[in-house]
């Protein structure tokens, strides 16, 4: 039984353990080296110039190594220009690889989607007879009917019927879903399988243009569009390679006027040094990595800008049930009225609820088994009890046993039937019920009619539970500078209560789409960015107006379209993964960018005292790491400028580890690892490779 | 006393000076520039020039106001020089016109506030060029420069609006209320030294050793005090700051040094003001302080432990350096001259080490910028702050903002096109010098080594004229006879495009941050206030600048300073 109609029933998933890593932490996918391998063709597919002037640091290396490879041809004796030609297609290689490798992780499951999506026959009806189409014939309008065991032909909304539906192909869960006409639960998927009943659906989506399909494009990465920092960032590298691009020609100039001429070979090698390549290599396969570790939790962001404005949430609005709270109250406590004992109160509690199969009924169990060890009676115990089970007009359940009848329900019916018995209401009843009311909880009332006629026994204390740990969650969220505000249908009295229990920092009761759609119109006037879940129709505007929008993939179709992120796995809670995801692709981009930059330091120290110190000896004194040779201080420059590229791809997939924390910490922490650590890394990177290369014969 | 404590000491006097007067002039100029009164002085000139003083312009008419004015003010600078000639001996002290090339050069150079000069004030500018021509400009070409720097912090101060005040309002007031007044006492404290005041003509005077020498009358002290303080650098006689006329003493000298100083340091307390957090400007003082420290401490120290002999008999490098400022307080004067826009020299900066001359050189690369010319310093360190906040702020997990605005791609965009400039006209000119054949004739000191003609010392001569130019500085390193067709036109194209280009992006900088809507800071915001925000500022100015000129630096006073 219940005194309230539950919300809605606790989305599937909501329990289910993300893989073995701590709950909601957000951490990297796997990295398989063998990915490097079969990534391999396309990365020479890559090197078509049409592709690589996208990114306009690495088209930079794609000119230089054909200018070092025709100077190379030119004279084919010479092992220095052959040795930095070679590394200088590698750089160019490794960059495309990293490229696809961040591709190819979306590429198997875009093919599973793509086995999901095979040509099916839709059943379309028109003018009220049936008649079979290619599913790519469908038009938005039209009326399709399917029935157990048929493949959805198309997105739509269920306008007749009920059915469950296998939506396994999408969510990768197994277990299947109801999809009913009208409500929020009426959004159905193209390429997913009806398991049982006859259902007629109109389709609200193009062929091509279906959900799986834009799930397709946005695995394999095919839709990808730059994000809005990922552009100025490409503004800024590419400004920097103009800076060295100018510093490396003017250089000819003053070198030959110090009687110093360089070949080009050493200015490109030089040049490639300079610019930005690391990130420059990095910088799409950071973004792939960052929407791929969303799809890898079963989150599809329709932009890459929502996944960059998720790093900038200041805001989050969480709905109170299934996010915050376990999605239905549960017996906390049994208090009884003067008179009368505890254990008095939860023996007829129990005793009232075994007939109540709602979850309300059942914590009332539990809780009398877990605080009274009081053993679960089963119906069938009892012999000549006569069991009323709860209903709507009551509102009240118990069992007439012995003579005894006893009662539990809701505060107005369980008075009015003691009344009704001649009995007395204790004097202390109202005032429990109460105060458990105003501290947010639900009062139920346990009466009792035996020899002693009927009378109140005590108050069952039903409250929302809140998730464990939540509180540390809201907590961390506060510390990285996010507001949490949580939503809830329930009265400010009860929203109060438990908005101070889970430590969320402000709530909004008795919230309706208008007041919900105002609070993010209120917080987006302050300058804030607002995240927000929702699934009903009703949410689709507060959706569209929150800068990441995240629907549940049960919800309608009118929601997961104003939504720019759709959660598969239907758990509002997600929404905290989320933000943590979008912080976590921009500190990888600011690292690499940072220890790109702090690494040319280092090659300067190498590359000039070997262009240099012929002509001016000393400038030898710069030759701080004392390379070998001026060729092999070139070269292991070049060398090391390729392989920090390789070295550092698991880094840009799996994404520089993050813990919530203080802007402050946070960058403290990243100076110290990228920044110093690109400063320093190099002059030992360098060095080893130098002592390796004058180790070969011929060259040492 | 030791050579080294006294200049500790004389550093730690100039230090001592500005902390006084950081907050309350810091104070009124942030009065100065958002006042709704008009002083009665003022009314009148907007009547004169016909402008609206409460007018709010929009970026695009900011500028225009700027370019007009400039503009304007070229065409004056380069007709007055022109016609010298035909003025009256009193006005003109018989000097005759100056040709196209170098009045071209001139004008752009004062206009520029850069005030590179080709010229020997004594021996070609009459009184009428100096006082109503140059001097003029040393005052105004500051105010712009302060105008721009505050349209800059209203764009970081206002919300969703695109005005960025009035830049006729601007230009006078930093005028009238700022330069003037500071000036006025500033030229009776010079006077008080010893500097000269008068219109006096040309004296002979006989030498002590026979022969005779011509001494010039002059406005100079008046002419002397804006020099510094609008970090102009233009002297009235050829020899800088290290004139007795121009700096008498030893004290005249560090208050010299305080003048070029004072300014661009106390506009940070302005900005932090404006923007309603004065916590930001201190972050943005302790980050041009660090580096002014540093840079001058690593001056003294290559001035006062250079090898040699005859260096160490001296107490230090005494070559080139003035017997009455003395090793330590010439390197105070030399590394402040160039990390600001000034370019007045009170020593010899051909004559500094090796090293000494690449530090001199690597403070105007860095854009001048700590704490760089009246205003442009600010300006072009809240660049630099913008570019350090995109790189290393995105660490933090947010996508970059600095004070409450986002730095999108319009804004980097920006920013980039800025940082740009200079490097492009400082490295492409030099590189043009160095590859046409007459340009490198121009370096008189062919004494080095003979396979590379001048050496690294010449290369290092042309390369600091550019920089100088470009960042609007307008010290030399002498040694380099720049008075040819080819430097006059050039240099005075790096200063022109120098000064006004960068104008141009700051400006639209201004405008698109004031559109923006002020993101509200939470606890996940880079905290730009913080002493590690300076320090990585610091970290990246260094870096980006090290970085750009890092072969050009070591083709010169590197090859020349480590061997």
């Amino acid at each position: 039984m219940s005194t309230t109609t539950p919300v809605r029933t606790a989305p599937e998933g909501d329990e289910r353990p993300h893989g073995a890593e701590e709950p909601g932490r957000v951490s990297g996918g796997l990295f398989d080296p063998a990915q490097l391998l079969k990534s391999l063709p396309d990365a020479f597919r890559k090197l078509d110039p049409r592709v690589m002037v996208k990114s306009p640091v690495m088209f930079v290396v794609e000119i230089g190594s054909v200018v070092t490879t025709a100077l190379a041809l030119k004279d084919p004796g010479d092992w220095f220009g052959w040795t930095i030609t070679v590394w200088l297609w590698l750089t160019v290689l490794f960059a495309n690889l990293a490229e696809a490798v961040a591709e190819g992780r979306g590429k198997a499951q875009a093919d599973t989607l793509r086995k999901a999506k095979t040509d099916t026959v839709a059943r379309r009806l028109s003018g009220g007879t049936e008649e079979s189409v290619p599913g790519t014939e469908l038009r938005v309008g039209d009326l399709v009917v399917c029935e157990a065991g048929d493949i959805i032909p198309g997105d739509g909304d269920v306008v007749e019927g009920v059915a469950s539906v296998d939506e396994s192909a999408i969510t990768g869960e197994s277990a299947p879903v109801i999809r009913e006409s009208g409500g929020d639960r009426s959004a159905v998927t193209g390429g997913t399988k009806v398991l049982s009943d006859r259902i007629v659906i109109k389709i609200t989506t193009k062929p091509g243009e279906t959900f799986i399909d834009r799930m397709i494009n946005l695995v394999e990465g095919a839709a990808r569009q730059k994000t809005p920092n990922e552009i100025a960032l490409n503004i800024l590298l590419a400004s920097l390679t103009i800076v060295f691009l100018l510093a490396v020609i003017t250089l000819q100039p003053f070198a030959i006027y110090a009687g110093a001429e360089q070949t080009m070979i050493v200015l490109a090698a030089l040049l490639v040094c300079l610019i930005p390549t690391t990130i420059g290599a990095l910088l799409s396969a950071i973004g792939i990595a960052g929407m791929d570790r969303l799809v890898q939790r079963n989150v599809l962001a329709m932009s890459g800008r929502a996944v960059e404005a998720a790093g900038d949430v200041s805001t989050l609005l969480l709905d109170k049930t299934g996010t915050i709270t376990y999605g239905n109250r549960q017996a906390a406590e049994f208090v009884p009225v003067k008179g009368t004992m505890a254990a008095e109160v939860a023996d007829a509690a129990q005793l009232s609820s075994l007939a109540d199969e709602t979850p309300e009924g059942r914590s009332i169990v539990v809780l009398a088994k877990e605080k009274y060890g009081l053993r679960e009676r089963h119906e069938g115990e009892l012999a000549g009890a006569e069991w009323i089970p709860f209903t709507a007009q009551t509102r009240m359940s118990g069992v007439d046993v012995d003579g005894r009848k006893v009662r539990k329900g809701a505060t107005g019916s369980v008075i009015a039937w003691v009344e009704a018995q001649g009995g007395t209401v204790a004097a202390d009843a109202r005032k429990l019920t109460d105060e458990i009311s105003q501290a947010g909880g639900t009062p139920l009332l346990v009466a009792l009619e035996d020899d002693k006629g009927a009378r109140v026994l005590g108050v069952i204390h039903l409250k929302d539970v809140v998730k464990d740990g939540m509180r540390e969650r809201f907590e961390e969220l506060r510390r990285m500078g996010i507001k949490t505000v949580m939503i809830t249908g329930d009265n400010p009295l009860t929203a109060k209560a438990i908005a101070e229990e889970a430590g969320v920092d402000d709530f909004l009761a008795e919230a309706t789409p208008e007041d919900k759609m105002a609070l993010i119109k209120r917080e987006q006037a302050g300058g804030k960015l607002v995240a927000m879940t929702g699934d009903g129709t009703n949410d689709a505007p507060a959706l569209a107006q929150a800068d990441v929008g995240v629907a549940m993939n049960t919800g309608t179709s009118a929601a997961k379209e104003a939504g720019n992120m759709v959660d598969l796995d239907s758990n509002p809670t997600k929404l905290i993964e989320i933000v943590e995801i979008g912080k976590q692709l921009l500190i990888t981009r600011g690292a690499l960018t940072t220890f790109s930059i702090a690494n040319d330091v280092a090659k300067y120290f190498a590359i000039i005292p070997a262009m240099f110190a012929v002509a001016y000896p000393g400038l030898d004194k710069l030759n701080i790491m004392s390379l070998h040779s001026p060729q092999t201080a070139i070269l292991s420059a070049v060398i090391f400028n390729a392989l920090i590229i390789v070295a550092l791809v698991p880094l840009a997939l799996k994404g520089v580890r993050y813990r919530p924390m203080s802007a402050d910490a946070m960058l403290r922490r990243n100076l110290l690892i990228y920044g110093l650590g690109g400063l320093v890394s190099p002059f030992i990177g360098i060095k080893i490779i130098d002592l390796l290369i004058s180790l070969i014969p011929g060259i040492g | 006393m030791s050579p080294v404590l006294s200049g500790v000491l004389q550093l730690t006097a100039v230090v001592a000076a500005l902390a006084l007067v950081y907050r309350p002039l810091g104070d009124y100029m942030a009065h100065v520039y958002s006042s709704e009164k008009h002083l009665r002085a003022e009314k009148w000139i907007y009547r004169l020039i016909g402008a609206n003083p409460r007018a709010e312009m929009r970026w695009p008419a900011y500028l225009r106001g700027v370019l007009a004015f400039s503009l304007a003010s070229i065409l004056f600078l380069y007709l007055l020089q022109r016609v010298q000639g035909a003025l009256p001996d009193s006005l003109s002290l018989g000097f005759t016109a100056i040709s196209p090339d170098q009045a071209f050069n001139t004008a752009a150079s004062f206009v520029a506030n850069t005030n590179w000069q080709s010229y020997s004030g004594e021996q070609a500018m009459g009184h009428a060029v100096q006082t109503l021509g140059l001097a003029v400009q040393n005052f105004v070409s500051a105010a712009v420069g302060m105008a721009v720097a505050i349209a800059l912090v209203r764009g970081f101060a206002r919300s969703r609006t695109g005005e960025l005040g009035n830049f006729w309002t601007d230009l006078v007031r930093g005028t009238v209320r700022i330069l003037i007044p500071i000036s006025v006492i500033g030229a009776l404290v010079l006077v008080a030294c010893g500097a000269i005041q008068n219109f006096a003509g040309i004296h002979e005077i006989g030498q002590l050793t026979g022969g005779t020498q011509q001494v010039n009358g002059g406005a100079v002290a008046s002419q002397e005090v804006i020099k510094e303080l609008g970090t102009n650098g233009g002297g009235y006689f050829n020899a800088n700051s290290a004139h007795p006329f121009e700096n008498p003493n030893a004290f005249s000298n560090l208050f010299e040094i305080f003048l070029i100083l004072v300014i661009p340091f106390s506009l940070t307390r302005t900005f932090g003001k404006l923007v309603g957090n004065v916590k930001q400007g201190y972050a943005i003082l302790a980050t041009m302080g660090l580096i002014w420290l540093g840079f001058t401490a690593l001056m003294m120290w290559t001035e006062y432990a250079h090898h040699g002999a005859a260096l160490q008999a001296a107490g230090g490098a005494m070559e080139g350096k003035e017997q009455r400022f003395g090793v330590g307080a010439s390197a105070i004067f030399a590394t402040t001259t160039t990390l600001t826009s000034t370019g007045a020299v009170d020593s010899f900066h051909s004559s500094f080490t090796g090293l000494g001359g690449g530090i001199t050189l690597l403070s105007m690369m860095l854009g001048e910028i700590a704490p760089g010319g009246v205003g442009s310093g600010l300006y072009g360190m809240l660049v630099m702050a913008i570019i350090a906040v995109f790189i290393a702020g995105l660490m933090v997990g947010r996508t970059p903002e600095y004070l409450g605005k986002k730095i999108g791609t319009r804004e980097i965009k920006l920013a980039a096109c800025y940082i740009l400039i200079t490097p492009t006209l400082v490295l492409g000119f030099t590189a043009l010098s160095m590859a046409l054949s007459s340009p490198p004739e121009s370096i008189l000191n062919t004494a080095g080594n003979s396979v590379h003609g001048s050496g690294a010392h010449g290369f290092s001569e042309v390369l600091y004229a550019f920089t100088s130019g470009a960042n609007n500085n307008g010290s030399a390193m002498a040694g380099l006879n720049a008075n040819t067709p080819w430097y006059n036109t050039t240099i005075g194209l790096a200063m022109l495009l120098g000064r006004f280009l960068p104008m141009v992006f700051v400006l639209a900088l201004a405008g698109s941050l004031a559109e923006q809507q002020p993101v509200p800071e939470t606890a996940g915001t880079l905290r730009t206030e913080k002493p590690l925000f300076a320090g990585l500022l610091t970290g990246a100015i260094l870096i980006i600048t090290g970085l750009t000129y890092f072969p050009a630096l070591a083709l010169g006073p590197m090859a020349e300073g480590l061997s």
